[in-house]
């Protein structure tokens, strides 16, 4: 198990500089993140979009950033666990907290920072009734291991590249037994060279394609798992489809993810905040950046900054109450790593 | 309908039928998902205008001309739910004077 003082998740830009601020303060800082690279939404999303609210930079790409944030912090030599999603934090003894991750790896610290931004980015899972019901039971949103679907009878919804690619895969391969692609318009937005292929494969009869239409419906088995899928169509109405597995790829959609069933206190999918010290109502965490909200909250990446700087202040007198603790000018000290 | 110095109405129609009529600043580069927020119509605006989430996603319902939609938008409809042929993102409609008396229904969430 990893001890550090704090527990960073998001390795954003905000969870990145309150690394800096916490080395400051001799404490030592450990990043989880989901994502397989720091920086967050700035190198997932928009690496190469400029900002322009940084003070002191009038104009700077969002990935020039990050990496301006890491050369800042190196110093203090943060741990990294990046390609790993939080699942559970637990209060054990001592006054101190283990974060758990879905690859099982745990750490331990006294405090935890959530710096989560958007949250994890969750399958987005289409509007049918009971839907959830039949997940793991020939349901799935992701694929995990083709050869799961060998010689089954598949049908994938959605239009863009990930239900494209797929359908192209399954039916190449002859992985699955039969293969349907469900759409709801006649085109496709993804790749034209895929889009081309899926045709071909459709004019082959090689796959199923049905367009202008969705799935809406779900019909079990005796023992609850997955029979046949209800789709409607625009011109033939009601089509009944036989099928052991259903996956709708339908992109990915931020959310708050396990951290909304940590019994913190939620408001408008963010996590309420003391703007003294941006403390949660758990006491020894933390939340700052665009996850948390307060009133009069601005989802900067400035007030972020601005966050983490007092928030780590608040954990250094939680992890040393005795201690007395004076803001020390980095231009009188300089920066003293570990 | 008149045009105040540099503020138009919005009509938007929240999620249980109800409508509001909205003055709207066209000097300060807003859009109608923020516009939603300001006055707390129940828009979540999750990923901050990017055309990520689709929690902003309306319905057009005037004859508004507005302008062609980008490709991040058009990816975003392409796999949101309950997409129409008439569905836009409130983040990707600027608060201009060519939009003045759009009406727009929320759809579901």
């Amino acid at each position: 198990m990893v001890q550090s003082d704090i527990i960073i998740i998001g390795a954003g830009p905000v969870g990145l500089f309150t690394v800096f601020e916490a080395g400051l303060l001799k404490l030592r800082c450990h990043l989880i993140d989901s994502l397989p690279q720091p920086g967050g939404q700035l190198i997932e999303i928009y690496p190469k979009k400029p900002i322009y609210d940084i003070p002191g930079y009038p104009i700077i790409n969002a990935g020039d950033l990050v990496n301006k944030l890491l050369d800042q912090i190196a110093v203090f030599k943060p741990g990294f666990t990046l390609g790993e999603t939080v699942t559970s934090l637990e209060e054990i003894g001592d006054n101190q907290f283990v974060v758990s991750t879905n690859r099982g790896t745990q750490h331990r610290a006294p405090i935890v920072m959530i710096a989560g931004g958007l949250g994890v980015f969750e399958p987005r899972k289409p509007p049918i009734e009971n839907l959830e019901r039949y997940e793991d039971k020939g349901v799935e949103y992701i694929i995990k291991d083709p050869e799961f679907y060998r010689d089954k009878r598949v049908v994938i919804s959605g239009g863009g590249d990930s239900a494209l690619d797929w359908t192209i895969y399954f039916a190449e391969n002859k992985i699955a037994s039969e293969i349907s692609l469900v759409h709801r318009r006649t085109s496709f937005r993804g790749h034209l060279d895929s889009v081309q292929k899926v045709m071909n494969l459709a004019n082959e009869g090689r796959i199923n394609l049905i367009t202008d239409a969705e799935v809406v419906g779900i019909n079990a088995t005796t023992t609850n798992s997955l029979a046949s899928v209800v789709i409607k169509h625009t011109n033939l109405g009601e089509i009944i489809k036989d099928a052991d597995h259903f996956i709708p790829l339908f992109g990915l959609t931020p959310s708050l993810g396990p951290i909304a069933d940590w019994g913190l206190e939620i408001e408008k999918n963010a996590v309420k905040v003391n703007t003294y010290d941006y403390s949660t109502n758990r006491k020894g965490v933390y939340a700052v950046g665009d996850m948390n909200t307060y009133p009069g909250k601005l989802k900067l990446i400035l007030c972020g900054f601005h966050e983490g700087t007092l928030a780590v202040q608040s954990a250094f007198a939680k992890i040393y109450p005795n201690k007395k603790n004076v803001l020390k000018y980095t231009t009188v000290n300089g920066v003293n790593g570990f | 309908m008149s045009v105040m110095d540099n503020t138009i109405n919005v009509t938007i129609i929240d999620r249980e039928g109800k409508s509001h009529l909205l003055e709207a600043p066209t000097d300060m580069n807003l859009n109608i998902m923020e516009i939603c927020k300001v006055y707390n119509l129940p828009v979540e605006g999750i990923c901050g205008g990017m055309a990520l989430c689709a929690s902003c996603q309306c319905y057009l319902e005037s004859d508004t001309n507005l302008p062609e939609q980008g490709d991040s938008e058009l990816a975003m409809l392409a796999e949101a739910f309950h997409v129409r042929d008439n569905s836009r993102l409130g983040c990707q409609i600027r608060i201009t004077e060519d939009i003045n008396g759009i009406v727009l229904r929320l759809a579901p969430k």
